[in-house]
């Protein structure tokens, strides 16, 4: 399984989600948001925490038409697997490849601490590896995490059994403590919670390990 | 030419920052304040002379990159 991992200014994550992928036995190659082509033959394309270009105007609009997203967005429109996590998520949205936006946090404060996640659904090959309803203990680390969508669409998203993840106890106002959304054919999960910082015994908690693994051993029987 | 470009939150979406300035005016004595939302203005100093010209790239520039229409609206203010 090969996955791209880019790098846009101010991501700070990239490196923690190469690991993340590589630990599962994925082949990555590292992408610079200036890059107009992802790499030959790439499954899974992910897209980091941190603060692209700075959050200046909206958390991930600018990253969003950088050269690169435009090749990610054709990725995505061919079929291909993406991931964005936290600023990655927020770059999701702003593509418009997930639905709904992220704001600011309803307390108005970055929160960072571990929560409680819970499985939504095992319906994809990010989550399979799980079992429904399974309670996840995964950092989270952001200041514009929520999740906002209209009655219509969050009823759209429960319907096609599109939300992976939500948090067990309300963390930063996001409506139905959405965590984690998927794209209409299962193949693009963003999700604000950072599981490439638990997956490895030294993080406290590998809770996030089965993403990646459930990831690499489906492209890789694919 | 210059254009202004105001964004908004779109009316029923909660603003939490506008709700934070609201409950500090009330902290600091200033009463009677029922609402507040809090959006951005955006200058843009263009090249293009034609308004109507004008208009209708800023507008474009606002579905592209400046608003983000999912939970904002915006307004073009030409010249």
């Amino acid at each position: 399984m090969h996955a791209a991992v880019i790098t846009f200014p101010g991501s700070n994550c990239d490196r923690d989600l190469a690991v993340a992928f590589e630990a599962a036995g994925a082949r990555v190659t590292r992408v610079w948001h200036k890059d107009t082509d992802l790499p030959e033959g790439v499954d899974v394309v992910g897209i980091p925490g941190g603060f692209s270009f700075g959050d200046y105007l909206r958390c991930g609009a600018i990253a969003a038409n950088s050269p690169i997203c435009r090749a990610v967005v054709a990725h995505a429109n061919r079929g291909g697997y993406v991931l964005g996590i936290c600023n990655g998520f927020q770059v999701l949205t702003e593509t418009r490849l997930l639905p709904g936006a992220l704001m600011r946090n309803a307390g108005l404060k970055f929160i960072c601490r571990s929560v409680d996640l819970t499985v939504a659904t095992t319906q994809s090959d990010f989550t399979a590896l799980y079992q429904q309803g399974q309670s996840l203990r995964i950092p989270v680390a952001h200041h514009d995490g929520n999740y906002t969508a209209g009655p219509e669409l969050v009823a759209q998203l429960r319907d096609e059994d599109r939300i992976a993840f939500t948090y067990g106890a309300p963390v930063n106002g996001s409506v139905a403590d959405i965590a984690g959304v998927l794209s209409e054919n299962r193949r693009v999960l963003g999700m604000m919670p950072h599981p490439e910082r638990a997956s490895d015994e030294s993080h406290g908690s590998t809770d996030g390990r089965q993403i990646f693994a459930a990831l690499t051993g489906a492209l890789t029987a694919a | 030419m210059k254009a202004r470009v105001h964004v908004m939150l779109k009316n029923g979406v909660l603003d939490p920052q506008g709700e934070a300035v609201r409950h500090a005016l009330g902290t600091l004595g200033f009463d009677g304040v029922k609402g507040v939302r809090q959006g951005k203005v955006i200058e843009l100093d263009l090249d293009e002379t034609d308004p109507e010209a004008a208009r209708a790239n800023v507008t474009r520039m606002c579905e592209t990159l400046l608003a983000n229409t999912v939970i904002e609206s915006y307004n073009v203010e030409i010249g």
